[in-house]
C-alpha cells in the first residue's frame, strides 16, 4: 500500500491510484478503539470509488481530495470525514456519530437512516435527503430534492435553500428547518411555530457547520401526528 | 385441522374450529362454497371494523407443497444405507463464495429472522439457545439485535431491512453473517408492521420511534433501488466488516428466476428464498394469501437458476416457507436447496398454539391450533408479546431446549429419508429421488407424476 508518510506521522497520505479501497478501509479500521497510528489521513484520487472510509470507529480526520461514489463514510462513528468534491448516493448513510462534510453537492439519500453525528453538505442535496433519519443532524447549504426526510424519525434537517416536493412525508418526530420555499409537504407533515428554542437549535447547527445564515429566517416543519395510529378515516392520506 | 386435509377451507380465508353448533346442524342445510362461514365472517368483520384484517402466521389456504412429493427410496438398482451404522452427514457450509469466515453448521436447518418486537426478548433468546445446542444459526429481525440473543447464539445472522431499526456497525461487526432482506414470502413488496400495543419502551428505544404508535415500516430500502445499487450496498457491507462475513440476500418468492440471477450478480454469498407460505408476525390477510408463489416451485426455480449460472453449491440456497418436518427438509434439499429455514414451526416447538393454554386462547376469541394474532401481543404462550407478565410465562431455557429437540427430529427424519435413498450426505438427495402425487406438483417440482414418466411442461410435453 502506498503510504507516503511514516506510521507515526500525524498525517498519512493514501493514493487510491495505487492502493485499493479495501486496503484503505482496513487501514482505517485498524485504528478503532484508540489503536496507535496517525490521526489524520489525506486520500488522493478517489475517482468516484464506492464505500470509501466506511465503518470507521476512531477519532481521526480523513480528507478526501475529489469526488466519491456511493456510501462514503457509511456507518461512521467518531471520525471526521471531509469530501473535497461531490458525493454520490447515500453519503454518511446510517451515520452514528462524528462528522461528515461535503464541500460540493450530494446525490440521493444523503444521511439516510443516520442515528447521530452531523452531516454538512455545502452544496445541494438530491432527493430523499435524510430519509428514515433516526437522530442524525443534517445541514444543507443549498437546496434538497423531493421526498426529503421521508419517514424521518428523529434528528434535525436544516436546509438553507429550498425543499422539493413531498417534504417530510410520513414524518415522525424529526424537525425540519427550511429557509427557502417548500414545493410541497408530504402526508402528515405540517408547518409548525418557530419558537425561541428552535431558533437557538438552528443557530447552533449552523454554527457547528460553519455556515453563515440567520437562524431566524428559517421555518419549521414537523409531524401533525395524525397517522400515528391507523384510522380508517385517514385512508385517503396513505 | 390436519395439514393435508383442508376440506371446508376456501382459498384465502381463515379456518375456524368445528363448533358444537357444527355438529348439531340439521342435515340438508347447505353451506355455499363461495360464501362459506369464513367468508361471511370476514365480510361481517370488514363491515364492522372498516379496516383490513391484519394477522400473523402464514398462508392458510391449500397450496401445492412438499406433501405432494414422495421419495422413491431404494430398489434393486439403488441400495440403501444401514440406518444406524452407515453415516449420513448433515453439515453445511454457508458463504464460501467471498466471505473470509463462512458459517459452518452441523445441520441443514436454520432459524429464520423474527423480530424482537414481534417476539419477546426471552423468546429470541430461546431461539438462540436452541440453535446453538444443535450447531445451527439463528437470525435477528426487524427491530435490531438484542444482547440476549447475541449472547445465546453461537452463530447469529444480522438482518439489514428497509426500516433499518436499530441498525448499527457494532452489531454488524459482532454478527456472524449479514442478511439483506429484500422481501419476505408472506408479503413480498410489503414492509414491516408493528402495532402500537407492541411498541413497549424498549422496542421504541431500539427503533427510535415514539412509544405506542402503529409503526409503518418502509417496504423499500432507503438508500438503494435495483440490482446495480444492491451490488454496491453489498460492497459497502463487506468493506465495513473487512470481507469477513457471508452476505445473504433474502427474497420473497415471486420472480424467483430473475431474483436469483440478480442476487448472484450483486455478489450474494447465500440466497434465501421464502415461499408464500412463509410466516409473518403481522401482515394484511389479503397480502399473505394472494401475493407470491409457493415454496415448492420457488425451490426448484432457484436451484435450476443457480445450476444455469454454474453457481449451484457455490452460492448457497436456503429455502423457507412452510417447513414442518424432516420430510419437508429432505424434499427441499433434494430439489437443490443447501439448507432450509424455519419460523412458524420454531414458535410452535416453543409452545405457540399449545393446548395447555386453551382456556386463555378462548378468552381472546381464538383456540389452540388456530391462534394467529401475533400482531395483537396478547399471546397466552408468552412468545409473540411485549407484555412483561405474559412474557414471564415463557422460560427461555426450557423453550430453547424444545427448539433443539425439534431441530434434532427434523434432522433425524431427513437422514432417515436420505439413507433410504442410499445417500451418505443429505446434500446427495436429488430430484431423481422424487415423484409427484399431483399434476401441479409434478409441473412445479419438475419431477414425474408417480407411476409415469410425465413431467408436465418439460421436454415439449403438454
Ligand atoms: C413472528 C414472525 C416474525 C417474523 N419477522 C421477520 C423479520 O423481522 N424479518 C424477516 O425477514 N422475516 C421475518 N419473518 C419471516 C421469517 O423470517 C421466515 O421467512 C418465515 O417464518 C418462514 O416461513 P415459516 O414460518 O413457514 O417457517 C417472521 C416470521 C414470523 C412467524
Amino acid at each position: 500500500m502506498a503510504v507516503v508518510a511514516s506510521e507515526t506521522a500525524e498525517l498519512e497520505v493514501v493514493d487510491l491510484s495505487t492502493t485499493s479501497v479495501r486496503e484503505l478501509n482496513q487501514r482505517l479500521h485498524h485504528l478503532a478503539g484508540g489503536a496507535p497510528g496517525p490521526r489524520g489521513f489525506r486520500i488522493l484520487n478517489p475517482s468516484g470509488a464506492h464505500a470509501l472510509a466506511c465503518g470507521l470507529d476512531a477519532e481521526i480526520d480523513v480528507e478526501i481530495e475529489g469526488h466519491v461514489g456511493y456510501y462514503c463514510a457509511g456507518m461512521n462513528k467518531l471520525a471526521t470525514v471531509r469530501v473535497h468534491g461531490n458525493a454520490s448516493t447515500g453519503i454518511a448513510e446510517n451515520l452514528m456519530s462524528g462528522r461528515v462534510v461535503v464541500e460540493g453537492n450530494v446525490s440521493q439519500s444523503a444521511g439516510a437512516t443516520g442515528r447521530g453525528g452531523l452531516l454538512v453538505v455545502r452544496g445541494d442535496a438530491s432527493s430523499r435527503c435524510g430519509i428514515s433519519m433516526k437522530g442524525i443532524d443534517i445541514v444543507v447549504g443549498g437546496s434538497v430534492g423531493h421526498m426529503s426526510a421521508f419517514m424521518a424519525q428523529t434528528g434535525c434537517l436544516v436546509v438553507c435553500g429550498d425543499a422539493g416536493d413531498a417534504l417530510g412525508d410520513s414524518i415522525y418526530e424529526a424537525r425540519l428547518y427550511i429557509r427557502g420555499s417548500v414545493a410541497g409537504l408530504g402526508a402528515d407533515c405540517i408547518e409548525k411555530e418557530m419558537r425561541e428554542e428552535h431558533v437557538t437549535q438552528v443557530a447552533g447547527l449552523l454554527e457547528a457547520s460553519g455556515i453563515d445564515a440567520d437562524a431566524s429566517d428559517f421555518r419549521r416543519y414537523g409531524s401533525a401526528r395524525q397517522l400515528y395510529n391507523f384510522k380508517i378515516d385517514n385512508a385517503g392520506a396513505y | 385441522m390436519s395439514i393435508e386435509d383442508n376440506s371446508g377451507v376456501r382459498p384465502g380465508v381463515r379456518p375456524r374450529g368445528m363448533s358444537d353448533a357444527d355438529r348439531e346442524r340439521p342435515w340438508g342445510l347447505r353451506e355455499s362454497y363461495l360464501f362459506d362461514r369464513n367468508v361471511i365472517a370476514e365480510i361481517q368483520r370488514a363491515a364492522r371494523e372498516g379496516i383490513y384484517d391484519i394477522r400473523g402466521f402464514g398462508a392458510k389456504r391449500r397450496l401445492p407443497h412438499f406433501d405432494d412429493l414422495l421419495f422413491l427410496g431404494a430398489s434393486v438398482s439403488r441400495y440403501p444405507l444401514e440406518g444406524y451404522r452407515e453415516k449420513c452427514a448433515t453439515d453445511v457450509v454457508l458463504g464460501t463464495r467471498f466471505a473470509k469466515k463462512p458459517l459452518e453448521l452441523k445441520i441443514p436447518v436454520t432459524i429464520a429472522g423474527m423480530s424482537f418486537g414481534a417476539l419477546s426478548a426471552p423468546a429470541k433468546e430461546a431461539l438462540g439457545r436452541g440453535a446453538t445446542e444443535v450447531g445451527t444459526s439463528t437470525t435477528t429481525g426487524d427491530g435490531g439485535m438484542t444482547n440476549e440473543e447475541r449472547e445465546h447464539s453461537k452463530t447469529l445472522v444480522y438482518q439489514l431491512l428497509p426500516s433499518r431499526y436499530g441498525m448499527n456497525p457494532d452489531d454488524l461487526r459482532r454478527a456472524d453473517a449479514i442478511e439483506v432482506v429484500v422481501g419476505q414470502g408472506a408479503k413480498p413488496g410489503g414492509g414491516g408492521m408493528l402495532l402500537g400495543h407492541k411498541i413497549s419502551d424498549r422496542v421504541a428505544e431500539m427503533r427510535s420511534l415514539p412509544k405506542g404508535i402503529d409503526q409503518r415500516s418502509a417496504s423499500r430500502h432507503p438508500d438503494w433501488t435495483g440490482p446495480d445499487d444492491l451490488e454496491i450496498k453489498i460492497q459497502e457491507l463487506r468493506e465495513i466488516t473487512d470481507w469477513e462475513k457471508p452476505i445473504f440476500v433474502k427474497v420473497g418468492a415471486t420472480r424467483t428466476y430473475y431474483d436469483v440471477q440478480l442476487a448472484v450478480k450483486a455478489g450474494a454469498d447465500v440466497i434465501v428464498v421464502d415461499g408464500m407460505q412463509g410466516g409473518t408476525a403481522a401482515t394484511q390477510d389479503v397480502f399473505i394469501e394472494h401475493v407470491g408463489i409457493p415454496t415448492l416451485p420457488a425451490t426448484r426455480i432457484a436451484a435450476d437458476t443457480l445450476q444455469e449460472l454454474g453457481m449451484h453449491r457455490k452460492v448457497q440456497l436456503i429455502v423457507s416457507g412452510g417447513i414442518r418436518g424432516g420430510a419437508d427438509v429432505a424434499k427441499a434439499l433434494a430439489l437443490g436447496a443447501d439448507a432450509v429455514s424455519i419460523g412458524t414451526a420454531a414458535l410452535i416447538a416453543m409452545g405457540d398454539n399449545s393446548p395447555e393454554y386453551e382456556e386463555q386462547y378462548r378468552k381472546i376469541g381464538s383456540s389452540a391450533g388456530f391462534y394467529d394474532d401475533y400482531q395483537a401481543g396478547r399471546d397466552p404462550a408468552g412468545i409473540s408479546t411485549q407484555d412483561d407478565e405474559l412474557a414471564a410465562r415463557f422460560d427461555p431455557v426450557v423453550g430453547g431446549h424444545k427448539v433443539a429437540n425439534y431441530l434434532r427430529v427434523l434432522t433425524l427424519e431427513a437422514q432417515t429419508l436420505a439413507r433410504a435413498c442410499g445417500k451418505s450426505h443429505v446434500h446427495n438427495l436429488e430430484p431423481e429421488d422424487l415423484v409427484a402425487l399431483t399434476v401441479e406438483a409434478a409441473a412445479m417440482a419438475k419431477v414425474p407424476l408417480a407411476g409415469t414418466d410425465w413431467i408436465p411442461g418439460s421436454n415439449g410435453s403438454l
